[in-house]
């Protein structure tokens, strides 16, 4: 039995519900707290840049260079795509997708009973949208990917438990978990590139400039000039995602 | 038949691989049936239902079982197990999964409370009898606490009662926030609804009630004792109840899809009646929940005793603990049969040895089941005495 009196006894436990309360209340609104003290993303975002990709239907030719070149400078395993190419034949009785090995070799030319049918062909370059309002980042549960304020959505390799759930989140597909290093990985936009000035490895090397990465912030850039003739569309808009990969002559039947 | 006007399958080349497999099946089965064994202990602590006084710690230490492996799955499951305390130290709130964490281990410690109230009495009496390093054990269990007198008893029922109730929404919680995961994505078709928390409670506490069932069958029968009939015939009413209305909101979800007919039901259509169809249309649907429900219908109108009514009932658990099963199989799976692309599925392919195998996930499943035997030969969990044959 013990000796504290009654009094004391409650004095205690009220202190420990009140600690725990306050340490809950702490842990749960920590990091919109953070973020508050630490200014809100907008004003940095106006002093620096804001990123945006751009895709050319009309331009792509299926060549590939783009996903070896991506596979190479980061470094992605075998079987797994940070970006790839799906070639679209549109006939009168539906359509024909495909994108052997992302495209990364190339295609072999359609057999003839679909190329008679063919009423349009083209090439979809996809990649990671870097969505402003990513539902990757809303499902993340320990917050190992983010937004950064210039727009590049990323996963922090340190902090990510991978879990999966960003996979399953993104409606593009665009996500995967490294086979290697065992974390969610997707498309940087080559960010280790275009922090120390140069392109993302699939802009540098495309032969028909149908990828296009820029500074929204710039007016001379190529994305801002596209964001601004309003002639873009972007993938799944029914999921308001704010996707920054604005995509030129998108035809309808591209999903 | 090929989703959206396709003339081929197509997938994007990520979805070759399958991420959330048999792990990720078998965890919101296990929190099912902690849930599950939870309503039923409450049933008798909150609402009196006096049918199920004999149960009630039976369904306790099930409960507590199965909670001591909710977590096996996941640490399974997880591409980086060791950094799984990352849920604890900076859970993004956004998401719904950061809350499990915290809702799991405060749920396991008001489970443990409630246990230790409901058995102290017990560790007291055998505290004061065995001595030696049992006899300390039985102290430590006892938490210092000696005295069991009749006001300390009306404190325990107090308390108990207490627990049990904020349990009830707190088992909901703990399994509801599982459905909120999934029906919450908007990228898959499949599991997309706002329906998904409640129907995945709803088929939680049916797994639970049929698991016990089969679980004081087994018991009983093997330990040569009674059955208890009247606790029965209750029990399998409000199983049939609880199943009502799971299968009438699974049935109502894919009505209003198909209703709908809009983007979902594109590629709910085509899964459905293609990759699916096997088990979910004659394996979940026709078999596991069309038999039981007929059955169970069957046992609560024309109310059979005896042998007759054991073996239905007997028949209807199974089949049902079964059918939530499948159903988990149906939407973690299924839904990632579905190709983002909208233009075709992409296949599930069983592994045994593997880290998301059958072989783990079965050891996992069995694991609650060797835990409960050991408690159930310490401590009394059906009866008055541990089962010491």
């Amino acid at each position: 039995m013990t000796t504290q009196t009654p009094n004391a006894r409650r004095v205690f436990l009220q202190r420990l519900l009140a600690g725990s309360a306050a340490a809950g209340v702490f842990m749960v609104y920590r990091q919109p707290v953070m973020a508050a003290l630490k200014g809100a993303n907008e004003t940095t975002q106006a002093a620096g840049h804001d990123y945006a990709f751009v895709v050319d239907i009309s331009r792509c030719i299926g060549c590939g260079q783009c996903v070896r070149a991506c596979s190479i400078e980061n470094e992605v395993p075998e079987g797994q795509y940070r970006t790839w190419i799906e070639r679209y034949v549109v006939t009168p009785d539906g359509v024909h997708v495909d994108s052997p090995q992302g495209g990364m070799h190339g295609f072999d030319e359609v057999d003839e009973a679909l190329a008679s049918e063919a009423i349009n062909s083209f090439f979809v370059p996809k990649l990671c949208n870097h969505c402003a309002e990513a539902p990757c980042i809303q499902v993340c549960p320990v917050g190992a990917t983010f937004r950064s304020p210039e727009g590049f959505v990323l996963v922090d390799p340190e902090h990510c438990i991978g879990c999966s759930y960003c996979v399953q989140a993104c409606p593009y597909g665009v996500r995967f978990i490294n086979r290697e290093k065992h974390i969610a990985d997707k498309c940087t936009w080559c960010y280790h590139r275009v922090s120390q000035g140069k392109l993302p490895a699939c802009v540098t090397v495309c032969p028909t400039q149908a990828r296009m990465f820029g500074d929204l912030n710039d007016p001379d850039s190529q994305v801002a000039r596209v964001l601004q003739e309003d002639n873009w569309d972007v993938l799944k808009p029914e999921a308001h995602t704010a996707s920054m990969c604005l995509y030129l002559g998108l035809p309808r039947v591209v999903v | 038949m090929l989703p959206n006007e396709s003339l081929v399958n197509f997938f994007f080349p990520n979805e070759a691989e399958i991420h959330w497999s048999l792990m990720i099946v078998i965890y919101p089965y296990i929190t099912g049936l902690v849930a599950g064994a939870f309503v039923v202990s409450s049933l008798y602590h909150v609402f009196q239902i006096r049918a199920f006084e004999n149960i009630a710690r039976f369904a306790l230490v099930a409960a507590f079982s199965f909670g001591l492996f909710a977590a096996v799955p996941l640490l399974f499951h997880l591409g980086q197990p060791f950094r799984a305390l990352n849920i604890f130290f900076t859970p993004h709130t956004t998401s719904a999964m950061s809350v499990f964490g915290y809702v799991y281990s405060s749920y396991m410690i008001l489970l443990m409370i409630e246990l230790w109230l409901v058995y102290r009495e017990y560790f007291i009496q055998k505290a004061q009898e065995t001595q030696g390093i049992p006899g300390r054990v039985w102290k430590i269990l006892t938490l210092g606490v000696m005295d069991y007198t009749p006001e300390s008893a009306r404190v325990d029922h107090k308390l108990t009662t207490f627990l049990a109730a904020i349990g009830i929404p707190w088992a909901c919680f703990l399994h509801g926030y599982v459905g909120f995961i999934f029906g919450s994505v908007k990228a898959n078709a499949w599991w997309a609804t706002p329906l998904q928390p409640i129907i995945f409670l709803m088929s939680a506490i049916v797994s639970g009630i049929a698991m016990l069932m089969l679980m004081y069958a087994f018991i009983r029968w093997r330990t040569r004792q009674a059955y208890d009939f009247p606790m029965i015939q209750k029990l399998m009413g409000f199983l049939w109840g609880f199943f009502i209305i799971d299968f009438f909101l699974e049935g109502l979800e894919i009505v209003y899809v198909a209703y709908e007919h809009g983007h979902h039901w594109s590629v709910i259509g085509p899964l459905l009646s293609g990759p699916l169809y096997d088990t979910f249309v004659i394996g979940q649907v026709l078999v596991l929940s069309v038999v039981p429900f007929l059955t169970l219908g069957y046992i609560t109108i024309f109310k059979p005793w005896g042998k007759g009514l054991l073996y239905l009932a007997n028949l209807a658990s199974l089949l049902l603990v079964l059918q939530v099963l499948f159903m988990r199989f149906n939407v973690v799976v299924g839904g990632q049969l579905i190709s983002k692309s909208d233009r075709g599925f992409t296949e599930f392919h069983f592994e045994f040895l593997a880290r998301e195998g059958v072989v783990p996930a079965v050891i996992i499943l069995s694991a609650p089941f060797v835990v409960f035997y050991i408690i159930s030969r310490l401590i009394p969990v059906l009866g008055d005495a541990p089962d010491t044959e």
